[in-house]
């Protein structure tokens, strides 16, 4: 049982016109097992949330704390975040030039095992999670994520997640740009994923739609950098039949 | 990374095959357009220098042994605008370094243990074949071929096939002193060979090399310029490539201050495969310049140039220039050429010129392509956030881009003291 906390967190990234603060005070915590959703109009922050998550340099955490099991996240490199057992399902893949897909998965899995898998059960293995998301065997020898449309670049992390079994993932508008048979066959990734290794999960959305699919135990409503309200499942569907009106015009009301 | 297909006169000529629209018996000369419009310049700072002469038709380029045709370059010369001349100073000098003993003495040949079926002899000026394939076409060249009194001959008697790769150690003794070495290489009908040429050490070495590709032989030369940081090289590498040969030239270049090797084939007839491989990485300081020549002068041949580089440090630079002439009489020509290069840190740049010509419209392909990528903080954050450290995600993408070329090398031996020399460039600037 591991829990992932984040406390008061403050984030903020240099712009052309100066700093701008994107997280205003986000306080979460999630336990093994739990699938969180996070909802939210854009621009509310829940992106900055995800990469805050793994360590991406370009947003500066001026306030707050993020602890995976009482261990200080921000503290470590994004590579050891991911050996601690953290995982970004990005919103959009980068292709990475010269880097086969199967060099790339046995590093990744090399490094965040510390050791090497084994080499002929690694190989099946990688096959198995590939025909099961019906990613074409082909892709194997093809650069990371190059030429992949956005369909199957979400497929390719989904893949990754699968296999380098994380503690806790995040997911970044995984389903955006899915047509509704990737978005079963994506989801029903992610679902194995959280049985099979109890991972928690948490689901950054702006639609209900996959929320058909990967049923969270809670919903938080992101506005402005802060969750402006939260809930069970019941949420999700308030906020499919009124939108996020309300929220929105409290936060201006507040401004 | 993209490619960039290019396109010249309208027409699409980044792709393994092209058609060209109403392109049939005529062909057309598509150099005036490749030699002023398709300057593939990509990253990095500085500007080439403008050019004032020697652009055109690669048909036209003078070739020759009188050092008179060729006068000191100034650099705004077609041939020379990317090159350090400066640096050059010493293998462009028509006379000896003071005080460094003669042009034989500053560099040091061995040649691996006596193999049956080949036979290592030395030939002075007028002795044939020495003279026969090299076609000088710049200073550098002439300079050279004047200056290297002995040539060192190897040659490979008919149906012989050498199993073991034959060395030619080329060790540098002092950094400045001008050395100017000629390799002949012979390989007659039906032979079989792989021959490695390896340059240490320090020195400012011209050295040409012409290889005579037999009727049916399969010739791969490796060129592998593993130089201290200041050494100077320039080189002339000519091969004519016979009936139904296949001829294979890898030029890897690591170490050297200024390198600048220029490989050119032609064919003696028809039905012949001719490669031209290139690996390359170029750190702060160094300037390594890559010239490529497929002269299609007979009918159908096929050519496959393949250069790929990778840039670290401020003030790396690289230029790969690859001219292919499909001549008129060249019908049924198959070629194609790449160049593509890796730029991991601010400041380096990479120039990548192809120019190709076609003069017939009756061939099998002809296309050219270039791109330039950069390694940036994205790449990094992805593979970091997937638990690789910085290090090894840079080994990684190194490798990875490199590998294709390593694994056209076909010594074992080699491949390997490869992935260790790219593991030592990587650490070099300290990441």
């Amino acid at each position: 049982m591991s829990t992932l906390e984040i406390k008061d967190l403050h984030v903020s990234i240099e712009t052309d016109q100066g700093t701008k603060d994107i997280l205003k005070g986000v306080s979460l915590t999630i336990n093994s097992g739990e699938i969180h959703a996070i909802m939210g109009p854009n621009g509310s922050g829940k992106s900055t949330l995800a990469s805050t998550i793994a360590g991406h340099p370009r947003y500066e955490v001026t306030k707050g704390e993020i602890l995976l099991d009482g261990e200080d996240v921000l503290e470590m490199g994004p590579d050891e975040r991911a050996q601690a057992g953290l995982f970004l399902a990005m919103q959009y893949p980068v292709e990475v030039p010269g880097v086969t897909m199967t060099n790339f998965l046995r590093t990744a899995k090399t490094a965040i095992d510390g050791e090497a898998p084994k080499l002929r059960t690694w190989t099946k293995e990688v096959k198995q999670a590939m025909e099961t998301l019906r990613i074409d065997a082909d892709f194997a020898n093809r650069n990371v994520n190059e030429g992949f449309s956005g369909g199957e670049k979400k497929r390719v992390e989904i893949l990754q997640l699968e296999l380098f079994k994380p503690k806790f993932a995040v997911l970044d508008e995984t389903d955006s740009g899915l047509d509704i048979d990737a978005l079963r066959v994506v989801s029903e990734g992610v679902n194995r994923a959280h049985q099979e290794n109890n991972m928690g999960t948490l689901l950054i959305t702006h639609y209900t739609r996959i929320l058909n699919y990967i049923k969270p135990s809670f919903v938080h409503v992101f506005v402005d950098g802060k969750v402006a309200e939260q809930g069970g499942p019941e949420l999700a569907d308030e906020l499919e039949a009124n939108g996020y009106d309300r929220f929105l015009a409290s936060a201006a009301a507040s401004v | 990374m993209t490619e960039t297909p290019e396109k010249v006169a309208g027409v699409e000529v980044g792709q393994r095959r092209i058609s060209i629209p109403g392109f049939t018996e005529e062909g057309e000369n598509l150099a005036a357009e490749t030699n002023s419009a398709a300057d593939h310049s990509h990253g990095g700072l500085g500007k080439p220098k403008e050019v004032t002469a020697g652009a055109g038709s690669r048909a036209n380029r003078h070739t020759g042994f009188d050092l008179a045709h060729f006068p000191e370059p100034t650099g705004r010369e077609e041939e020379w605008r990317f090159t350090p001349l400066k640096k050059l100073a010493g293998v462009l000098s028509d006379t000896p370094t003071q005080g460094a003993g003669t042009d034989q003495e500053a560099v040091n040949y061995q040649v691996s243990g006596t193999v049956e079926g080949v036979e290592v002899s030395s030939l002075g000026h007028g002795d044939a074949p020495r003279g026969d394939v090299l076609q000088p076409a710049d200073r550098a060249a002439v300079v050279g071929y004047r200056n290297a009194e002995r040539a060192l001959h190897l040659k490979v008697t008919q149906n012989t096939e050498v199993a073991e790769p034959i060395r030619v150690d080329i060790t540098g003794r002092a950094a400045g002193a001008r050395a100017n070495g000629h390799i002949v290489i012979e390989a007659e009908p039906h032979s079989r060979a792989v021959v490695v040429l390896e340059h240490r050490g320090s020195a400012d070495f011209n050295g040409n090399v012409e290889v005579k590709v037999g009727d049916g032989a399969t010739v791969s030369l490796i060129s592998l310029q593993r130089w201290e940081d200041d050494a100077v090289h320039v080189g002339q590498h000519d091969a004519e490539v016979g009936k139904d040969a296949t001829y294979k030239h890898v030029a890897v270049t690591l170490g050297g201050s200024t390198v600048r090797l220029n490989t050119n084939f032609r064919y003696a007839a028809e039905g012949a495969t001719a490669q031209m491989y290139g690996l390359y990485f170029a750190d702060a300081g160094q300037h390594i310049e890559h010239r490529t020549f497929v002269d299609h002068n007979s009918p159908r041949n096929s050519s496959d140039v393949l250069y790929k580089g990778a840039l670290q440090g401020a003030t790396a630079r690289s230029v790969w220039v690859g001219d292919v002439l499909i001549r008129k009489e060249a019908e049924g020509t198959d070629s194609y050429e790449k160049n593509q290069n890796l730029v991991l840190t601010d400041g380096a740049r990479a120039d990548s010129v192809p120019n190709l010509e076609i003069e017939t419209g009756l061939i099998e392909g002809a296309g050219h392509a270039s791109s330039t990528g950069r390694f940036d903080d994205n790449h990094l954050f992805y593979l970091m956030s997937r638990g690789i450290p910085e290090d090894i995600a840079r080994q990684l993408v190194v490798r990875g881009f490199l590998n294709e070329i390593v694994q056209k090398i076909e010594v074992p031996s080699i491949r390997e003291s490869l992935a260790d020399d790219l593991e030592r460039e990587l650490r070099i600037s300290g990441h």
